[in-house]
């Protein structure tokens, strides 16, 4: 397996030093770690909302979360945080001249294969980030941080499952 | 003190935090190098472990951030959002996702990261999400009972295990160490030696397993500030805080009260019980042994608001004030130099008989029945109970 590339990106240890201080810095401003999958769950509310509104009033989902939240589900915090990423990470790959429309896949694998596994993969992480109340940044990595359990609990699970399932995926990414 | 929201930083100015923020979150992953799927995966076959270097390191940095801000009273961390524990859909919902990562190769975060540098199968994996956020809400009412299921608050690991948070902390960062180390030799082997992305040298290891030895030793002597000022007020000799603790004149104090001086506050130590018996007038209650709670803080930190503390003997009081200093050293604290007893004898009770003292005579029979009126409004409207700040956060 080739990873000259590596030489290209920062020390993962000082990304993490960067990534734990950006972390602390949402904490201590705001009270409230990172996230990103509730920002997608604004977005599937908002269009719900838009396409069929009485749909929405009508389902239990749309209409519990409108109870507890108040004001446009676009002026989320989460919405403006994960817009944050996208131009970070546009920046940051500007800068490093990794700026390329590609899809990324094993090498055993066609181009089809890949992005239909991409959009399960995505699937199920958007229907587990509700039952873990939050995906790997917002469960995982923030509950660490403040040490909750059940953030704790959710990370453990998630890569124990990882590994548990990488011998029958290995076709996907080997 | 932090956190800044709600409080100093409200509304449209958070959204731009949440901007920045998310800014700095973005440009680290990319960075790192969490654009692309196949080093992300490359954690489950073992030949990058990018993956968890980044994200035990981040995790780590944060906790012990977490812990030294709140020891030195920076950060209120009664005041910060606690992911809540729902056990079995923590854990299943874990599950779900450890397999969305293998099959996928991005977790959301990171999929919106490589979605910003051109990634097409990021953004098939965002596509995904919706599909899976909008499947979950439509079948909702199926999975509803399980979803707010074994709901056990939002307890800390740390509490669970019984650790304080520096211990754990500590446990931590050992264990992240392990698996570093760990990982590295896995790594080298899987990608044959030649090829060593990032290696530990003898003299690195050494710094670091030094630097987190004396992070552990801080760290396990490191009480949060509401266990350190219970402590330290609570051992204090009385000489000590009689010394340090600052009084009001008692007659002063009857004439701020029916001055009904807003400036001050009258606060009683004493057990809920004896308070429920009798105490000055207009006075609250908080008992000594809750005093460091969070959910005073407000209360006894009011800007411009001397607080005035009485108990059973004027010890009782001194400690209190001294705590309450500690909590915040910009709060303003005096103590009734006697106990309530000896302050109910002397005014609310006051005995006409007991002085020839003209003046005394005269103020203290006049106070005696305004302090009356005081009590009986008091009655009529009793003070609000406290509020626990309202915590938002969650994914």
């Amino acid at each position: 397996m080739n990873v000259t590339s590596e030489t290209k990106y920062m020390n993962p240890y000082l990304a993490g030093v960067f990534l734990g201080l950006v972390l602390l810095v949402a904490i201590y401003v705001t009270g409230r770690g990172l996230g990103a999958s509730g920002a997608v769950k604004s977005g599937v509310i908002a269009c719900v909302d838009a396409i069929a509104p009485t749909h929405a009033a009508n389902t239990a989902f749309y209409s519990e979360y409108e109870e507890s939240h108040s004001g446009s589900v676009w002026k989320t915090w989460l919405v403006f945080e994960v817009i944050g990423v996208l131009v970070g990470g546009f920046i940051s790959g500007l800068i490093s001249g990794r700026l390329k429309f590609k899809i990324e896949r094993g090498p055993n694998i066609t181009n089809k294969t890949r992005i239909i596994f991409a959009i399960i993969g995505g699937a199920l992480f958007g229907i587990g980030a509700q039952f873990g109340r939050g995906c790997t940044s917002g469960a995982a990595l923030s509950g660490m941080a403040v040490m909750s359990a059940g953030g704790i609990l959710t990370m453990f699970a998630i890569f124990g499952m990882g590994y548990a399932l990488a011998w029958f995926f290995c076709k996907l990414w080997l | 003190m932090g956190p800044l929201v709600p409080g100093l930083i409200n509304g449209e100015l958070n959204l731009v935090v949440a901007l920045l923020v998310g800014l700095g979150f973005g440009f680290v992953l990319e960075q790192a190098g969490f654009s692309s799927s196949r080093k992300l995966a490359g954690l489950f076959f073992g030949y990058d472990f990018v993956v968890l270097r980044v994200f035990f390191t981040a995790g780590i940095t944060a906790m012990i951030g977490v812990v030294v801000l709140s020891h030195f009273g920076w950060l209120d961390i009664t005041r910060i959002y606690i992911n809540p524990t729902f056990l079995y859909p923590a854990i299943v919902g874990g599950l779900i996702m450890g397999a969305g990562f293998i099959t996928g190769g991005f977790c959301p975060g990171t999929s919106v990261c490589a979605a910003a540098t051109g990634k097409i199968d990021a953004m098939a994996f965002i596509f995904g999400t919706f599909i899976g956020v909008f499947g979950f809400a439509e079948f909702y009412p199926l999975f509803r009972e399980f979803f707010v299921s074994s709901n056990f608050g939002a307890p800390l690991l740390s509490d669970v295990l019984g650790v304080s948070r520096g211990v754990f902390a500590f446990l931590m960062t050992a264990m992240a160490l392990v698996a570093f180390v760990a990982t590295n030799i896995i790594e080298k082997r899987v990608n044959g030696v030649k090829t060593t992305p990032i290696s530990l040298g003898t003299t690195r290891s050494v710094i670091i397993v030094g630097a987190v030895a004396i992070i552990g030793f801080v760290m396990i002597f490191m009480p949060d500030i509401k266990t350190a000022s219970f402590a330290k007020a609570s051992k204090l000799s009385s000489d000590v805080v009689l010394k340090q603790a600052e009084a009001i004149d008692p007659d002063d104090l009857v004439v701020k009260l029916l001055n009904r001086d807003r400036l001050i506050q009258v606060i009683d130590v004493r057990t809920a019980d004896e308070f429920k018996a009798s105490h000055i007038p207009s006075a609250r209650n908080i008992p000594y042994d809750e005093l460091a709670n969070p959910e005073w803080r407000t209360v006894l930190q009011k800007a411009d608001v001397l607080n005035v503390f009485y108990g059973t003997d004027e010890v009782q009081a001194g400690r209190a004030s001294l705590m309450s200093k500690y909590l915040d050293d910009n709060s303003v604290n005096k103590i009734l130099p006697e106990g309530f007893a000896q302050f109910k004898s002397q005014y609310i009770d006051f005995d006409a008989t007991s002085t020839k003292d003209e003046s005394i005579l005269r103020f203290r029979t006049k106070a005696k029945t305004e302090l009356q009126v005081l009590l009986e409004d008091e009655t009529k409207a009793p003070p609000p109970p406290p509020k626990a700040p309202k915590i938002v956060g969650g994914c």
